[in-house]
């Protein structure tokens, strides 16, 4: 019963670090985009909320938690108001499988650094990822406005296109390290990170990534400037912080599967392992910034172009060629 | 099928655009490489922000910000309360109430504008004959208070004569009005004596 | 009744409580949603038998794609709400009758208990294992399914094809 209730505290430890690790990060996020898409557009970003605007997330934070929560009239209420839920918590939940550093004894105990360690984590990941596609559509179907419906629908069309995508590029990293567990895919990379034999689904992941988390090029659903706002257009306060916090959590969980599956995830020397992860999500994050800042987005048939007639078919093709290296 | 439909169903979809040779494969990679390489010098510049509160710039002289009235070049006020700016005003902002001293000069008993419907269009600037009320490029501007944007009379006043330095209505308009007698005004000829103007 | 049974209990109570408000749904949406919730808490009891690939793949395939094509087909068409009416009968009596059938049937099969008293032994269907399984015992049956998916999409490919021809020979 005392392990039991001991295994319990260490589990909740992890998720308490994990959530605190994300949530703060995602803030900062916000932060380091504004500032970075600032100077790369030659303007100095936020920097009034303290030195360097560093106090702007709370600032932010503040602003939207007392700002009225505002229901449409004509809105499909609960459906509106489980939507944000949605996004945030399929976001945040993926986190759970993401190994963060090697097995350490704590009192004579084994404890992994992964929130829980399933030996179908990496498909857990996709399955979290095709939920967190109800969150936009049903936000934007919920709200009964046309602006919102269109980014829902093309949210719905554009994660489900570029999730096979997704994929079908990691089928090969599999291939490679024979498990479908994400501790085991990073401690297949101990001699060599993935990317060096797997460069073309590195490539297809991380295009596949960046349309999966809606960012620039791909902000398609919500296009600012034909949509409004896509689908949260109709959110206020909290509710549309919700959807902020599971845009930029979602970010950082994909970087982390980058770093996962293609980088070595936490493996790295000298800096503990924890710290290397980290430094790879940010890294991933602020080359995202980047390309936002160059990028303009892309038209809905280049979209669909981009996804499936070039994406996909060069990740199958992938699969056989890594199917038939690691046959021979 | 109805001829919407027919329409819709005419336009094709735009033929994706397709890599014919090698090279312009790699145009597109090095324009698309040119893109983040400019957006990385970025980083390095300076931004060219002006960071408002602390550096302002000096705006141009007929920029539109607050109202004023102003006084002819000898220091009287130009107003001759003739309504015309408060009914260009397309919010009617303006009201006033018209008077005439013991000279027989026309001006305002009481000229207010609410400045909290004021849309600084210039309308009643171009309206107004006596170049009185003006425009200026003082655009800090706000109240915390909405009624403290009502502006009298005495907070529109000014002592000077604004972006017409020179221009005196009475100087020119052919009206006695104690100071000057018929055709002593500025380009007038003295007044003829209809009698003895015969043939 | 250990932890297990009761939570077995617990989503077998999810499910078929969504289930029912999926099919009584006038709002296409709704029922959606139930569905999904139904789809999410079969995938439950799938991994808390012990299977959770097939546990992985039912929210991914059912609840992530299948169910948000439904999704988006009722956004795109607009349906008009229906107004509360009942099926005419000779839809629902035929369809009251089956389900009493196979209502008669199962109560008549759990009843007699065929192996109802056995428990069955705890395990855990690692990925690996499940694919070897499928693949070395049943790989016959695999391969008709994906070939019957190859139909399938041959299928599409043929029906989708640019018949542009046709309409602007109709037009004119």
């Amino acid at each position: 019963m005392i392990a039991w209730i001991a295994g319990f505290a260490v589990l909740l430890v992890k998720i308490g670090l994990v959530l605190g690790v994300l949530l703060f990060l995602a803030a900062y996020l916000v932060w380091a985009e504004r500032k970075l898409l600032g100077r790369l557009q030659i303007r100095y970003g936020p920097n009034r909320a303290g030195i360097f605007g560093l106090l702007q997330p709370i600032a932010d934070a503040i602003k939207m938690m007392t700002k009225e929560d505002i229901v449409p009239e004509a809105a499909d209420r609960t459906i509106f108001l489980l939507a944000p839920a949605v996004v945030a918590v399929t976001a945040m939940l993926m986190a759970a499988v993401v190994p963060f550093g090697p097995t350490i004894t704590l009192w004579g105990r084994q404890v992994p650094m992964v929130v829980t360690d399933l030996n179908v984590g990496l498909l857990f990941v996709f399955a979290m990822s095709s939920l967190g596609v109800y969150g936009v559509a049903l936000g934007g179907w919920a709200s009964n406005s046309k602006f919102a419906l269109l980014g829902g629908i093309r949210g719905a069309a554009q994660m489900i296109s570029y999730e096979l995508a997704l994929g079908l590029s990691i089928v090969p990293v599999v291939m490679l390290a024979g498990s479908l567990s994400l501790v085991d895919i990073v401690d297949a990379q101990a001699s060599y990170p993935f990317i060096l034999v797997q460069p073309v689904a590195f490539v297809i992941f991380v295009v596949s990534a960046m349309a999966e988390s809606k960012r620039i090029p791909f902000d398609l659903p919500e296009a600012e400037n034909e949509l409004g706002a896509g689908y949260h257009t109709e959110y206020s306060g909290m509710r549309f912080g919700m959807f902020f916090i599971g845009e930029y959590v979602h970010m950082q969980v994909l970087g982390a599967l980058i770093a996962v599956f293609f980088l070595g995830g936490w493996r790295g020397p000298l800096l503990p392992g924890p710290l290397w992860l980290l430094i790879k999500i940010i890294v991933v994050a602020l080359v995202m910034i980047w390309v936002r800042g160059t990028l303009p987005r892309l038209r809905y048939d280049q979209l669909m172009a981009l996804g499936w007639k070039v994406l996909i078919p060069a990740a199958l093709a992938n699969i056989v060629i890594t199917g038939a290296v690691v046959l021979l | 099928m109805n001829p919407d439909e027919r329409h819709y169903r005419k336009l094709k979809p735009v033929p994706p655009q397709r890599f014919r040779t090698i090279s312009e494969i790699g145009e597109a990679l090095n324009a698309l490489g040119q893109g983040f390489v400019t957006t990385f010098r970025h980083l390095f510049r300076k931004p060219i922000t002006e960071e408002y509160p602390e550096y302002k710039r000096t705006l141009p002289e007929r920029s539109r910000a607050r109202i004023v009235l102003t006084r002819d070049p000898d220091g009287n006020e130009r107003c001759v309360a003739c309504y015309l700016c408060s009914a260009a005003c397309p919010v009617s902002c303006i009201s006033m109430q018209s008077a005439e001293d013991d000279n027989g000069r026309r001006y305002a008993r009481w000229f207010r504008i609410n400045f909290g419907r004021c849309i600084y269009c210039g309308l009643c600037e171009e309206a107004c004959p006596t170049s009185a009320i003006q425009l200026t490029p003082q655009f800090e501007h706000v109240k915390r208070e909405i009624l403290s944007m009502v502006y009298e009379k005495e907070d529109l006043l000014v002592d000077h004569s604004g972006k017409d330095k020179t221009y005196n209505f009475y100087r020119w308009a052919g009206i006695r009005t104690g100071d000057r007698d018929k055709g002593e005004h500025e380009r007038e000829d003295k007044p003829v004596n209809v009698r003895s103007n015969m043939p | 009744m250990n932890l297990y049974s009761a939570l077995f209990y617990l989503l077998s109570l999810v499910i078929l409580a969504s289930t029912a408000l999926a099919i009584t749904r006038r709002n296409l949406v709704h029922a959606v949603v139930y569905l999904v919730l139904s789809f999410f808490g079969s995938a439950l009891l799938f991994y808390l038998l012990g299977a959770p690939l097939l546990a992985a793949l039912e929210v991914i395939i059912y609840a992530g794609a299948i169910m948000i094509l439904f999704l988006f087909i009722v956004m795109m068409l607009n349906v008009e709400r229906l107004e509360e009416r009942f099926f005419p009968a000779r839809q629902w009596v035929p369809a009251a009758v089956l389900g009493l059938l196979l209502a008669v049937v199962g109560l008549l099969a759990v009843s007699t208990q065929p192996g109802g008293d056995r428990l069955l032994k705890t395990a855990v269907a690692a990925p690996s294992a499940f694919g070897s399984y499928v693949f070395q015992r049943h790989w016959l049956s695999v391969e008709i399914v994906s070939l019957l998916l190859l139909i399938a999409l041959a299928g599409v490919l043929f029906l989708g094809r640019d018949n542009d021809k046709g309409v602007s020979e109709e037009d004119r």
